[in-house]
Protein backbone atom coordinates (compact mmCIF):
# COMPACT_ATOMS: atom_id res chain seq x y z
CA UNK A 1 0.00 0.00 0.00
CA UNK A 2 1.21 3.26 -0.93
CA UNK A 3 -0.98 6.47 -0.92
CA UNK A 4 0.48 9.33 -1.34
CA UNK A 5 -1.26 13.15 0.26
CA UNK A 6 0.02 16.17 -1.18
CA UNK A 7 -1.34 18.29 1.57
CA UNK A 8 -1.67 21.97 0.59
CA UNK A 9 1.49 23.02 -0.99
CA UNK A 10 2.64 26.45 -1.50
CA UNK A 11 6.06 27.37 -2.80
CA UNK A 12 7.56 30.65 -4.20
CA UNK A 13 11.62 31.05 -5.29
CA UNK A 14 12.22 34.54 -3.47
CA UNK A 15 8.96 36.48 -3.79
CA UNK A 16 7.91 34.69 -6.89
CA UNK A 17 4.88 32.16 -6.10
CA UNK A 18 5.20 28.85 -8.44
CA UNK A 19 2.33 26.87 -6.43
CA UNK A 20 -0.29 27.60 -4.74
CA UNK A 21 -2.69 25.49 -2.88
CA UNK A 22 -1.62 22.33 -4.54
CA UNK A 23 -3.71 19.08 -2.79
CA UNK A 24 -4.80 15.87 -3.92
CA UNK A 25 -4.32 12.16 -3.11
CA UNK A 26 -2.99 9.72 -5.20
CA UNK A 27 -3.91 6.20 -4.03
CA UNK A 28 -1.96 2.97 -4.44
CA UNK A 29 -0.77 1.82 -7.66
CA UNK A 30 -1.76 5.11 -9.52
CA UNK A 31 -0.31 6.11 -13.31
CA UNK A 32 -0.55 9.66 -12.54
CA UNK A 33 0.45 12.04 -15.68
CA UNK A 34 0.94 15.83 -14.72
CA UNK A 35 0.11 18.16 -17.71
CA UNK A 36 0.66 21.91 -17.82
CA UNK A 37 2.30 24.94 -20.03
CA UNK A 38 5.86 25.49 -19.81
CA UNK A 39 7.04 27.07 -16.54
CA UNK A 40 3.98 26.20 -14.63
CA UNK A 41 5.73 24.26 -12.23
CA UNK A 42 5.33 20.53 -12.73
CA UNK A 43 9.08 19.94 -12.58
CA UNK A 44 9.06 22.21 -9.08
CA UNK A 45 6.13 20.02 -7.92
CA UNK A 46 7.95 16.73 -8.67
CA UNK A 47 11.18 17.82 -6.70
CA UNK A 48 9.00 18.39 -4.00
CA UNK A 49 7.85 14.97 -4.24
CA UNK A 50 11.48 13.89 -3.98
CA UNK A 51 12.18 16.09 -1.38
CA UNK A 52 14.69 17.87 -3.69
CA UNK A 53 12.53 20.99 -3.02
CA UNK A 54 11.41 21.76 0.08
CA UNK A 55 7.78 23.43 0.06
CA UNK A 56 7.53 26.79 1.56
CA UNK A 57 3.86 25.85 2.89
CA UNK A 58 2.62 22.50 3.36
CA UNK A 59 3.87 19.25 3.28
CA UNK A 60 3.95 15.53 1.53
CA UNK A 61 2.88 11.97 3.17
CA UNK A 62 3.61 8.25 2.06
CA UNK A 63 0.87 6.41 3.86
CA UNK A 64 0.70 9.14 6.43
CA UNK A 65 3.99 9.78 7.72
CA UNK A 66 6.09 12.97 6.21
CA UNK A 67 8.75 11.83 3.87
CA UNK A 68 11.97 12.41 4.61
CA UNK A 69 13.57 15.82 4.04
CA UNK A 70 15.96 14.07 2.07
CA UNK A 71 15.15 11.88 -1.26
CA UNK A 72 15.40 8.20 -0.31
CA UNK A 73 15.03 5.05 -2.15
CA UNK A 74 11.47 4.89 -1.76
CA UNK A 75 10.85 6.84 -4.28
CA UNK A 76 13.11 6.35 -7.53
CA UNK A 77 13.38 9.52 -10.10
CA UNK A 78 14.38 9.69 -13.79
CA UNK A 79 15.16 12.97 -15.06
CA UNK A 80 15.19 13.79 -18.37
CA UNK A 81 18.70 14.43 -18.32
CA UNK A 82 21.52 13.47 -16.29
CA UNK A 83 20.31 10.74 -14.67
CA UNK A 84 22.53 7.75 -15.14
CA UNK A 85 26.42 8.05 -13.76
CA UNK A 86 28.62 8.67 -17.24
CA UNK A 87 31.38 6.85 -15.63
CA UNK A 88 29.77 3.44 -15.21
CA UNK A 89 28.58 1.18 -18.14
CA UNK A 90 25.26 0.67 -18.86
CA UNK A 91 25.63 -3.06 -16.65
CA UNK A 92 27.47 -1.17 -14.11
CA UNK A 93 24.64 1.87 -13.95
CA UNK A 94 22.15 -0.63 -12.94
CA UNK A 95 24.36 -2.55 -10.49
CA UNK A 96 25.47 0.62 -8.64
CA UNK A 97 22.19 0.81 -6.64
CA UNK A 98 22.13 -2.22 -4.97
CA UNK A 99 25.35 -1.97 -4.64
CA UNK A 100 25.47 1.56 -2.43
CA UNK A 101 22.60 0.06 -0.57
CA UNK A 102 24.36 -2.94 0.89
CA UNK A 103 27.84 -1.74 0.98
CA UNK A 104 29.54 0.43 3.21
CA UNK A 105 31.98 3.27 1.54
CA UNK A 106 34.57 0.55 -0.07
CA UNK A 107 33.60 -2.78 -0.02
CA UNK A 108 30.96 -3.70 -2.70
CA UNK A 109 29.41 -7.33 -2.56
CA UNK A 110 31.52 -10.18 -4.08
CA UNK A 111 31.74 -14.07 -4.91
CA UNK A 112 28.32 -15.44 -5.51
CA UNK A 113 25.58 -12.31 -4.40
CA UNK A 114 27.43 -10.43 -6.90
CA UNK A 115 27.10 -12.77 -9.63
CA UNK A 116 23.50 -12.78 -8.52
CA UNK A 117 23.46 -9.35 -9.22
CA UNK A 118 25.30 -9.02 -12.13
CA UNK A 119 22.45 -11.51 -13.33
CA UNK A 120 19.54 -8.91 -12.11
CA UNK A 121 20.87 -6.37 -13.78
CA UNK A 122 21.49 -8.17 -16.67
CA UNK A 123 17.77 -9.58 -16.99
CA UNK A 124 16.69 -6.15 -15.79
CA UNK A 125 18.48 -4.78 -19.30
CA UNK A 126 17.66 -7.39 -21.36
CA UNK A 127 13.65 -6.90 -20.53
CA UNK A 128 14.55 -3.04 -21.52
CA UNK A 129 15.83 -3.38 -24.63
CA UNK A 130 19.49 -3.04 -23.49
CA UNK A 131 20.72 -6.39 -23.78
CA UNK A 132 23.34 -5.62 -26.36
CA UNK A 133 24.60 -2.67 -24.61
CA UNK A 134 25.44 -3.95 -21.26
CA UNK A 135 29.37 -2.66 -21.81
CA UNK A 136 28.23 0.38 -23.42
CA UNK A 137 29.00 4.00 -21.28
CA UNK A 138 26.03 6.15 -21.54
CA UNK A 139 27.45 8.49 -24.31
CA UNK A 140 27.79 5.83 -26.79
CA UNK A 141 23.86 5.35 -25.94
CA UNK A 142 21.21 7.35 -27.84
CA UNK A 143 18.59 9.68 -26.07
CA UNK A 144 16.11 6.63 -25.87
CA UNK A 145 18.24 4.27 -24.64
CA UNK A 146 19.86 6.15 -21.99
CA UNK A 147 16.27 6.63 -20.91
CA UNK A 148 15.77 3.21 -20.73
CA UNK A 149 18.84 2.40 -18.70
CA UNK A 150 17.64 5.28 -16.13
CA UNK A 151 14.42 3.05 -16.14
CA UNK A 152 16.28 0.28 -15.18
CA UNK A 153 18.29 1.87 -13.15
CA UNK A 154 15.63 2.92 -11.24
CA UNK A 155 13.50 0.06 -11.18
CA UNK A 156 15.71 -2.64 -9.48
CA UNK A 157 15.27 -0.25 -6.36
CA UNK A 158 11.80 -2.01 -6.50
CA UNK A 159 10.67 1.86 -5.19
CA UNK A 160 7.36 2.39 -4.04
CA UNK A 161 6.81 5.48 -5.98
CA UNK A 162 8.58 6.40 -9.14
CA UNK A 163 8.85 9.77 -10.71
CA UNK A 164 9.66 10.53 -14.20
CA UNK A 165 9.82 13.85 -15.28
CA UNK A 166 9.19 13.72 -18.86
CA UNK A 167 11.44 11.08 -19.43
CA UNK A 168 10.34 10.58 -23.18
CA UNK A 169 9.95 13.79 -24.30
CA UNK A 170 12.78 13.88 -26.60
CA UNK A 171 11.74 10.77 -28.18
CA UNK A 172 10.13 10.35 -31.61
CA UNK A 173 6.77 8.91 -31.82
CA UNK A 174 7.79 4.94 -32.28
CA UNK A 175 10.36 4.47 -29.83
CA UNK A 176 7.91 6.25 -27.65
CA UNK A 177 5.12 4.08 -27.81
CA UNK A 178 7.52 0.69 -27.43
CA UNK A 179 8.96 2.84 -23.73
CA UNK A 180 5.09 3.30 -23.32
CA UNK A 181 4.29 -0.46 -23.52
CA UNK A 182 7.47 -0.83 -21.25
CA UNK A 183 6.70 1.61 -18.37
CA UNK A 184 2.86 -0.05 -18.28
CA UNK A 185 4.49 -3.32 -18.00
CA UNK A 186 6.85 -2.44 -15.00
CA UNK A 187 4.02 -0.09 -13.72
CA UNK A 188 1.43 -3.27 -13.59
CA UNK A 189 4.03 -6.45 -12.39
CA UNK A 190 5.81 -4.14 -9.63
CA UNK A 191 2.22 -2.59 -8.59
CA UNK A 192 3.85 0.77 -8.05
CA UNK A 193 3.04 4.34 -7.85
CA UNK A 194 3.82 6.33 -11.00
CA UNK A 195 3.96 10.15 -10.88
CA UNK A 196 5.12 11.62 -14.57
CA UNK A 197 5.25 14.95 -15.83
CA UNK A 198 4.34 15.18 -19.70
CA UNK A 199 3.87 17.99 -22.29
CA UNK A 200 2.06 15.36 -24.54
CA UNK A 201 -1.53 15.46 -23.96
CA UNK A 202 -2.15 11.97 -25.51
CA UNK A 203 0.41 10.42 -23.99
CA UNK A 204 -1.02 11.62 -20.28
CA UNK A 205 -4.48 10.25 -21.65
CA UNK A 206 -2.95 7.13 -22.81
CA UNK A 207 -1.18 6.13 -19.88
CA UNK A 208 -2.84 7.48 -16.69
CA UNK A 209 -5.54 6.56 -14.64
CA UNK A 210 -5.10 9.62 -13.29
CA UNK A 211 -4.42 13.21 -14.75
CA UNK A 212 -3.50 16.75 -12.96
CA UNK A 213 -3.95 19.71 -14.87
CA UNK A 214 -1.29 22.72 -13.10
CA UNK A 215 -1.65 26.04 -14.30
CA UNK A 216 -2.82 29.40 -13.11
CA UNK A 217 -6.43 30.04 -12.11
CA UNK A 218 -5.76 33.33 -11.79
CA UNK A 219 -4.05 35.58 -14.09
CA UNK A 220 -3.33 39.10 -13.81
CA UNK A 221 -1.82 40.52 -17.33
CA UNK A 222 -0.22 43.23 -15.32
CA UNK A 223 1.95 40.52 -13.25
CA UNK A 224 2.21 37.57 -14.56
CA UNK A 225 4.26 36.53 -11.66
CA UNK A 226 1.66 37.51 -9.19
CA UNK A 227 -0.10 33.98 -8.89
CA UNK A 228 1.39 30.56 -9.03
CA UNK A 229 -0.47 27.18 -10.20
CA UNK A 230 -2.54 25.10 -8.88
CA UNK A 231 -4.81 21.84 -9.90
CA UNK A 232 -6.94 23.00 -12.62
CA UNK A 233 -8.35 19.65 -13.60
CA UNK A 234 -7.84 16.21 -11.58
CA UNK A 235 -9.11 13.47 -14.01
CA UNK A 236 -9.65 9.74 -12.65
CA UNK A 237 -9.73 7.56 -15.93
CA UNK A 238 -10.97 3.96 -15.72
CA UNK A 239 -7.85 2.51 -17.82
CA UNK A 240 -10.91 -0.10 -18.54
CA UNK A 241 -12.63 2.22 -20.57
CA UNK A 242 -10.09 4.12 -22.02
CA UNK A 243 -10.62 5.62 -25.43
CA UNK A 244 -9.13 4.28 -28.69
CA UNK A 245 -6.08 6.12 -29.35
CA UNK A 246 -6.92 8.81 -32.12
CA UNK A 247 -5.78 12.42 -31.92
CA UNK A 248 -8.77 14.44 -31.65
CA UNK A 249 -8.45 17.41 -34.13
CA UNK A 250 -12.40 17.70 -34.33
CA UNK A 251 -12.11 21.43 -33.65
CA UNK A 252 -16.07 21.28 -33.75
CA UNK A 253 -15.84 20.16 -29.87
CA UNK A 254 -16.55 22.74 -27.71
CA UNK A 255 -12.80 24.69 -26.95
CA UNK A 256 -14.26 26.97 -24.08
CA UNK A 257 -14.05 29.78 -26.09
CA UNK A 258 -10.04 29.99 -25.72
CA UNK A 259 -7.91 29.99 -28.56
CA UNK A 260 -7.93 25.97 -29.86
CA UNK A 261 -4.57 25.72 -29.47
CA UNK A 262 -4.47 26.23 -26.51
CA UNK A 263 -3.11 23.71 -23.68
CA UNK A 264 -6.45 23.98 -22.15
CA UNK A 265 -8.63 23.75 -25.26
CA UNK A 266 -7.16 20.71 -26.80
CA UNK A 267 -7.16 19.24 -22.86
CA UNK A 268 -11.09 20.00 -22.94
CA UNK A 269 -11.30 18.36 -26.25
CA UNK A 270 -9.38 15.31 -24.62
CA UNK A 271 -11.28 15.26 -21.75
CA UNK A 272 -14.08 15.12 -23.92
CA UNK A 273 -12.77 12.68 -26.21
CA UNK A 274 -12.48 10.43 -23.18
CA UNK A 275 -16.30 10.40 -22.29
CA UNK A 276 -16.89 7.05 -20.08
CA UNK A 277 -13.85 6.41 -18.86
CA UNK A 278 -13.57 9.52 -17.08
CA UNK A 279 -14.63 8.58 -13.48
CA UNK A 280 -14.15 12.06 -11.51
CA UNK A 281 -13.69 14.77 -12.33
CA UNK A 282 -12.22 17.82 -9.87
CA UNK A 283 -9.88 20.66 -9.63
CA UNK A 284 -10.02 24.75 -9.13
CA UNK A 285 -11.56 24.59 -12.75
CA UNK A 286 -13.75 21.38 -12.68
CA UNK A 287 -16.69 23.27 -11.45
CA UNK A 288 -16.78 25.96 -14.07
CA UNK A 289 -17.97 23.41 -16.45
CA UNK A 290 -14.39 23.58 -18.37
CA UNK B 1 38.51 26.65 -53.28
CA UNK B 2 37.73 25.31 -49.67
CA UNK B 3 38.42 27.21 -46.84
CA UNK B 4 41.16 26.90 -45.34
CA UNK B 5 40.35 25.06 -42.12
CA UNK B 6 38.54 22.60 -43.86
CA UNK B 7 41.78 21.09 -45.68
CA UNK B 8 42.82 18.46 -43.08
CA UNK B 9 45.92 16.26 -43.27
CA UNK B 10 45.86 12.84 -43.58
CA UNK B 11 48.16 10.80 -41.22
CA UNK B 12 51.66 10.56 -43.03
CA UNK B 13 51.31 14.11 -43.87
CA UNK B 14 50.39 14.85 -40.78
CA UNK B 15 53.35 13.03 -38.78
CA UNK B 16 55.73 14.64 -41.70
CA UNK B 17 54.52 17.93 -40.79
CA UNK B 18 55.13 17.68 -36.65
CA UNK B 19 58.43 16.10 -37.90
CA UNK B 20 59.75 19.58 -39.94
CA UNK B 21 59.84 22.04 -37.08
CA UNK B 22 62.51 19.53 -35.19
CA UNK B 23 64.48 18.90 -38.44
CA UNK B 24 64.34 22.65 -39.26
CA UNK B 25 65.72 23.63 -35.64
CA UNK B 26 68.05 21.18 -35.62
CA UNK B 27 69.86 22.19 -39.19
CA UNK B 28 69.21 25.56 -38.36
CA UNK B 29 71.50 24.72 -35.22
CA UNK B 30 74.09 23.09 -37.25
CA UNK B 31 74.84 25.40 -39.87
CA UNK B 32 74.93 27.89 -37.06
CA UNK B 33 77.48 26.13 -34.74
CA UNK B 34 79.64 25.54 -38.22
CA UNK B 35 79.69 28.93 -39.02
CA UNK B 36 81.08 30.04 -35.52
CA UNK B 37 83.44 27.45 -34.65
CA UNK B 38 85.18 27.49 -38.64
CA UNK B 39 85.86 31.46 -37.70
CA UNK B 40 86.51 30.21 -33.97
CA UNK B 41 87.59 26.54 -32.78
CA UNK B 42 87.50 27.25 -29.18
CA UNK B 43 83.89 29.41 -29.63
CA UNK B 44 81.85 27.80 -26.24
CA UNK B 45 78.76 29.27 -27.18
CA UNK B 46 77.57 26.90 -30.25
CA UNK B 47 79.07 23.21 -29.65
CA UNK B 48 79.04 20.93 -32.06
CA UNK B 49 77.47 17.22 -32.32
CA UNK B 50 80.39 15.69 -31.20
CA UNK B 51 81.32 17.99 -28.24
CA UNK B 52 77.75 17.14 -26.75
CA UNK B 53 78.05 13.25 -27.73
CA UNK B 54 81.92 13.90 -25.74
CA UNK B 55 80.57 15.76 -22.39
CA UNK B 56 77.56 13.01 -22.18
CA UNK B 57 79.68 10.65 -22.83
CA UNK B 58 81.58 11.76 -19.80
CA UNK B 59 79.03 12.30 -17.78
CA UNK B 60 76.53 9.38 -18.18
CA UNK B 61 78.83 6.43 -19.16
CA UNK B 62 81.81 7.46 -17.09
CA UNK B 63 82.07 6.97 -13.36
CA UNK B 64 83.44 9.83 -11.61
CA UNK B 65 86.51 9.13 -10.13
CA UNK B 66 86.17 11.32 -7.33
CA UNK B 67 82.34 9.42 -5.87
CA UNK B 68 82.19 6.72 -8.25
CA UNK B 69 78.87 7.29 -9.49
CA UNK B 70 77.69 8.03 -13.24
CA UNK B 71 76.91 11.88 -12.77
CA UNK B 72 74.32 12.12 -15.47
CA UNK B 73 72.29 9.21 -14.08
CA UNK B 74 72.84 10.57 -10.31
CA UNK B 75 71.70 13.77 -11.56
CA UNK B 76 68.54 12.32 -12.86
CA UNK B 77 67.52 9.94 -10.13
CA UNK B 78 67.58 13.31 -7.39
CA UNK B 79 65.87 15.25 -9.32
CA UNK B 80 62.77 12.78 -10.27
CA UNK B 81 62.45 11.49 -6.60
CA UNK B 82 62.33 15.46 -5.61
CA UNK B 83 59.61 15.78 -8.28
CA UNK B 84 57.92 12.91 -8.15
CA UNK B 85 57.40 12.94 -4.28
CA UNK B 86 56.45 16.34 -4.62
CA UNK B 87 53.17 15.81 -7.54
CA UNK B 88 52.39 12.74 -5.31
CA UNK B 89 52.27 14.78 -1.92
CA UNK B 90 50.11 17.62 -3.94
CA UNK B 91 47.72 14.65 -5.74
CA UNK B 92 47.13 13.30 -2.33
CA UNK B 93 46.56 16.75 -0.64
CA UNK B 94 44.43 17.59 -3.59
CA UNK B 95 41.60 15.10 -3.39
CA UNK B 96 41.67 14.88 0.40
CA UNK B 97 41.17 18.80 0.99
CA UNK B 98 39.79 19.24 -2.31
CA UNK B 99 36.86 16.67 -2.95
CA UNK B 100 34.78 17.50 0.76
CA UNK B 101 35.68 21.57 0.29
CA UNK B 102 33.66 20.90 -3.04
CA UNK B 103 31.18 18.51 -1.88
CA UNK B 104 30.35 19.75 1.50
CA UNK B 105 28.37 23.32 1.30
CA UNK B 106 30.06 23.69 5.22
CA UNK B 107 33.21 23.48 4.38
CA UNK B 108 32.84 24.96 1.27
CA UNK B 109 32.07 28.02 2.86
CA UNK B 110 35.23 27.85 5.27
CA UNK B 111 37.32 26.92 3.36
CA UNK B 112 37.20 28.26 -0.74
CA UNK B 113 38.20 31.54 -0.10
CA UNK B 114 41.40 30.17 2.06
CA UNK B 115 42.44 27.84 -0.68
CA UNK B 116 41.64 30.78 -3.17
CA UNK B 117 44.02 33.19 -1.52
CA UNK B 118 46.89 30.68 -0.30
CA UNK B 119 46.80 29.88 -4.11
CA UNK B 120 47.69 33.20 -5.42
CA UNK B 121 51.04 33.18 -2.44
CA UNK B 122 54.39 33.37 -5.21
CA UNK B 123 55.87 29.92 -4.06
CA UNK B 124 59.02 31.10 -4.89
CA UNK B 125 58.65 34.37 -3.14
CA UNK B 126 58.59 32.26 0.15
CA UNK B 127 61.40 29.57 -1.15
CA UNK B 128 63.77 31.71 1.74
CA UNK B 129 61.23 30.74 4.35
CA UNK B 130 60.94 27.48 3.53
CA UNK B 131 64.67 27.47 3.31
CA UNK B 132 64.63 28.96 7.25
CA UNK B 133 62.26 26.55 8.35
CA UNK B 134 63.35 23.38 6.60
CA UNK B 135 66.75 23.58 6.40
CA UNK B 136 68.71 23.54 2.94
CA UNK B 137 68.17 19.50 2.72
CA UNK B 138 65.45 18.02 0.22
CA UNK B 139 62.54 18.85 2.68
CA UNK B 140 62.51 22.32 1.52
CA UNK B 141 62.81 20.96 -2.44
CA UNK B 142 59.61 19.14 -1.95
CA UNK B 143 57.71 21.15 0.06
CA UNK B 144 58.03 24.24 -2.61
CA UNK B 145 56.86 22.02 -5.57
CA UNK B 146 53.37 20.96 -3.17
CA UNK B 147 53.17 24.77 -2.09
CA UNK B 148 53.03 25.34 -5.82
CA UNK B 149 50.65 22.90 -7.00
CA UNK B 150 48.79 21.78 -4.47
CA UNK B 151 46.65 24.98 -3.31
CA UNK B 152 46.12 25.21 -7.45
CA UNK B 153 45.06 21.77 -8.05
CA UNK B 154 42.63 21.55 -4.49
CA UNK B 155 41.14 25.00 -6.12
CA UNK B 156 40.47 22.95 -9.17
CA UNK B 157 39.30 20.09 -7.60
CA UNK B 158 36.51 21.67 -5.63
CA UNK B 159 35.24 23.39 -9.03
CA UNK B 160 34.97 20.76 -10.80
CA UNK B 161 33.21 18.73 -8.17
CA UNK B 162 30.71 21.73 -7.77
CA UNK B 163 29.95 21.33 -11.53
CA UNK B 164 28.78 17.64 -11.42
CA UNK B 165 24.96 17.98 -12.38
CA UNK B 166 22.87 18.21 -9.08
CA UNK B 167 20.08 15.48 -10.53
CA UNK B 168 23.17 12.94 -10.26
CA UNK B 169 23.55 13.82 -6.36
CA UNK B 170 20.02 13.56 -6.13
CA UNK B 171 20.23 10.47 -8.05
CA UNK B 172 22.37 9.03 -5.96
CA UNK B 173 20.30 9.74 -3.01
CA UNK B 174 17.52 8.00 -4.43
CA UNK B 175 19.47 4.76 -4.56
CA UNK B 176 20.73 4.65 -0.82
CA UNK B 177 24.25 6.25 -1.06
CA UNK B 178 25.33 7.93 1.71
CA UNK B 179 27.85 11.04 1.79
CA UNK B 180 31.02 9.45 1.60
CA UNK B 181 29.30 6.29 -1.00
CA UNK B 182 28.50 9.55 -3.20
CA UNK B 183 31.94 11.14 -2.46
CA UNK B 184 34.16 8.03 -3.77
CA UNK B 185 32.24 6.24 -6.19
CA UNK B 186 30.50 8.94 -7.84
CA UNK B 187 32.46 12.39 -7.36
CA UNK B 188 36.07 10.84 -7.54
CA UNK B 189 35.88 9.02 -10.71
CA UNK B 190 34.07 12.23 -12.11
CA UNK B 191 36.67 14.42 -11.41
CA UNK B 192 39.70 12.23 -11.98
CA UNK B 193 40.19 13.19 -15.99
CA UNK B 194 39.79 17.05 -15.06
CA UNK B 195 42.19 16.68 -12.20
CA UNK B 196 44.72 14.36 -15.07
CA UNK B 197 44.26 17.44 -17.21
CA UNK B 198 45.77 19.91 -14.85
CA UNK B 199 48.39 17.84 -13.32
CA UNK B 200 49.75 17.73 -17.41
CA UNK B 201 49.15 21.67 -17.32
CA UNK B 202 51.38 22.11 -13.74
CA UNK B 203 54.16 19.62 -15.09
CA UNK B 204 55.73 22.99 -16.31
CA UNK B 205 55.42 24.72 -12.80
CA UNK B 206 56.43 21.68 -11.30
CA UNK B 207 59.58 21.79 -12.70
CA UNK B 208 60.14 25.22 -12.69
CA UNK B 209 59.93 24.70 -9.01
CA UNK B 210 62.49 22.13 -8.60
CA UNK B 211 65.02 23.70 -10.91
CA UNK B 212 64.53 26.87 -9.41
CA UNK B 213 65.07 25.32 -5.67
CA UNK B 214 68.30 23.10 -7.09
CA UNK B 215 69.92 26.17 -8.22
CA UNK B 216 69.93 27.93 -5.05
CA UNK B 217 70.58 25.42 -2.99
CA UNK B 218 71.48 21.49 -3.32
CA UNK B 219 74.61 18.55 -3.67
CA UNK B 220 73.02 17.11 -7.24
CA UNK B 221 70.07 16.67 -9.53
CA UNK B 222 69.81 18.03 -13.02
CA UNK B 223 68.83 21.68 -11.74
CA UNK B 224 71.64 21.90 -9.73
CA UNK B 225 74.15 20.81 -12.48
CA UNK B 226 72.77 22.74 -14.97
CA UNK B 227 73.73 25.95 -12.84
CA UNK B 228 76.97 24.88 -11.88
CA UNK B 229 78.55 24.30 -15.42
CA UNK B 230 76.89 27.88 -16.12
CA UNK B 231 80.47 29.28 -14.78
CA UNK B 232 82.43 27.33 -16.99
CA UNK B 233 80.22 28.30 -20.42
CA UNK B 234 80.11 25.04 -20.40
CA UNK B 235 77.17 24.56 -23.19
CA UNK B 236 77.69 20.86 -24.58
CA UNK B 237 76.36 20.20 -20.83
CA UNK B 238 73.63 22.77 -20.50
CA UNK B 239 71.88 22.06 -23.89
CA UNK B 240 71.94 18.11 -23.76
CA UNK B 241 70.62 18.82 -20.13
CA UNK B 242 68.05 21.29 -20.93
CA UNK B 243 66.86 18.70 -23.40
CA UNK B 244 66.69 15.84 -21.40
CA UNK B 245 64.63 17.76 -19.09
CA UNK B 246 62.03 18.58 -21.93
CA UNK B 247 62.30 14.95 -23.08
CA UNK B 248 61.31 13.72 -18.76
CA UNK B 249 58.95 16.10 -19.08
CA UNK B 250 57.24 15.15 -22.21
CA UNK B 251 57.21 11.05 -21.36
CA UNK B 252 55.55 12.22 -17.84
CA UNK B 253 52.79 14.06 -19.61
CA UNK B 254 52.30 11.15 -21.86
CA UNK B 255 52.28 9.05 -19.69
CA UNK B 256 49.47 10.60 -17.78
CA UNK B 257 47.60 10.82 -21.01
CA UNK B 258 47.56 7.52 -21.99
CA UNK B 259 47.15 6.51 -17.92
CA UNK B 260 43.68 9.03 -18.17
CA UNK B 261 42.57 7.26 -21.94
CA UNK B 262 42.90 4.23 -20.61
CA UNK B 263 41.52 5.07 -16.74
CA UNK B 264 38.88 7.84 -17.89
CA UNK B 265 37.89 5.89 -20.87
CA UNK B 266 34.42 6.87 -20.36
CA UNK B 267 35.23 10.70 -20.49
CA UNK B 268 37.45 10.17 -23.78
CA UNK B 269 34.47 8.25 -25.47
CA UNK B 270 32.37 11.30 -24.28
CA UNK B 271 35.09 13.83 -26.36
CA UNK B 272 35.73 11.35 -29.22
CA UNK B 273 32.62 9.52 -30.35
CA UNK B 274 33.44 6.74 -32.80
N1 LIG C 1 15.72 27.23 -8.54
C1 LIG C 1 14.84 28.15 -9.00
N2 LIG C 1 14.94 29.44 -8.62
C2 LIG C 1 14.05 30.35 -9.06
N3 LIG C 1 13.02 30.10 -9.87
C3 LIG C 1 12.86 28.83 -10.28
C4 LIG C 1 13.76 27.79 -9.88
N4 LIG C 1 13.35 26.64 -10.43
C5 LIG C 1 12.25 26.94 -11.16
N5 LIG C 1 11.96 28.26 -11.08
C6 LIG C 1 10.82 28.91 -11.71
O1 LIG C 1 9.67 28.20 -11.39
C7 LIG C 1 8.78 28.14 -12.49
C8 LIG C 1 8.34 26.73 -12.72
O2 LIG C 1 9.45 25.97 -13.11
P1 LIG C 1 9.31 24.44 -13.47
O3 LIG C 1 10.66 23.97 -13.85
O4 LIG C 1 8.64 23.74 -12.35
O5 LIG C 1 8.36 24.49 -14.73
P2 LIG C 1 7.79 23.31 -15.58
O6 LIG C 1 6.32 23.30 -15.41
O7 LIG C 1 8.52 22.04 -15.26
O8 LIG C 1 8.14 23.79 -17.04
P3 LIG C 1 8.65 22.94 -18.30
O9 LIG C 1 7.42 22.29 -18.84
O10 LIG C 1 9.17 23.97 -19.23
O11 LIG C 1 9.67 21.97 -17.83
C9 LIG C 1 9.50 28.77 -13.67
O12 LIG C 1 8.95 30.05 -13.88
C10 LIG C 1 10.93 28.88 -13.21
O13 LIG C 1 11.47 30.09 -13.70
MG1 LIG D 1 10.01 20.83 -16.27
Amino acid sequence: MTEITIDNIFKSYGSTPILERVSTVLPDHEFCTILGPSGAGKTTLLRILLSMETPTKGRILIDGEPVDEEPQPDRGVVFQRYSVFPHLTALQNVMIGPQLKSGNWFTRPLGAKRRHLRERAAALLEEVGLGDALDKYPCQLSGGMQQRLAIAQAMIMEPKVLLLDEPFGALDQATKRSMHSLILELWERNKMTIVMVTHDIQEAFTLGTRILMIDKVRDDPQAPAAYGSTITHDLRLDPKRRPPLTVVTDDTLDSAGDDPHSMRAIFARWTQNAGDAVVEKGGALATRGE
Amino acid sequence: MKRAFNYIPNRPVAIFLACLPFIAAILFYMAGSETRLAENPNDKLMPSFTAFGEAMHNLAFTENRRTGQYVFWQDTYVSLERLLTGLGISVILCLVIGLPVGFLPYLRRMWEPFVAAFSLIPPLAVLPILFIIFGLGETSKIVLIVFGLAPFLTRDVALSVTQIPREQLIKAQTLGASTMQIMTQIVLPQVMPRLVDSLRLSLGSAWLFLIAAEAIASEGGLGYRIFLVRRYLSMDIILPYVLWITLLAFLMDYALASWSRWYCRWRHLELKPS
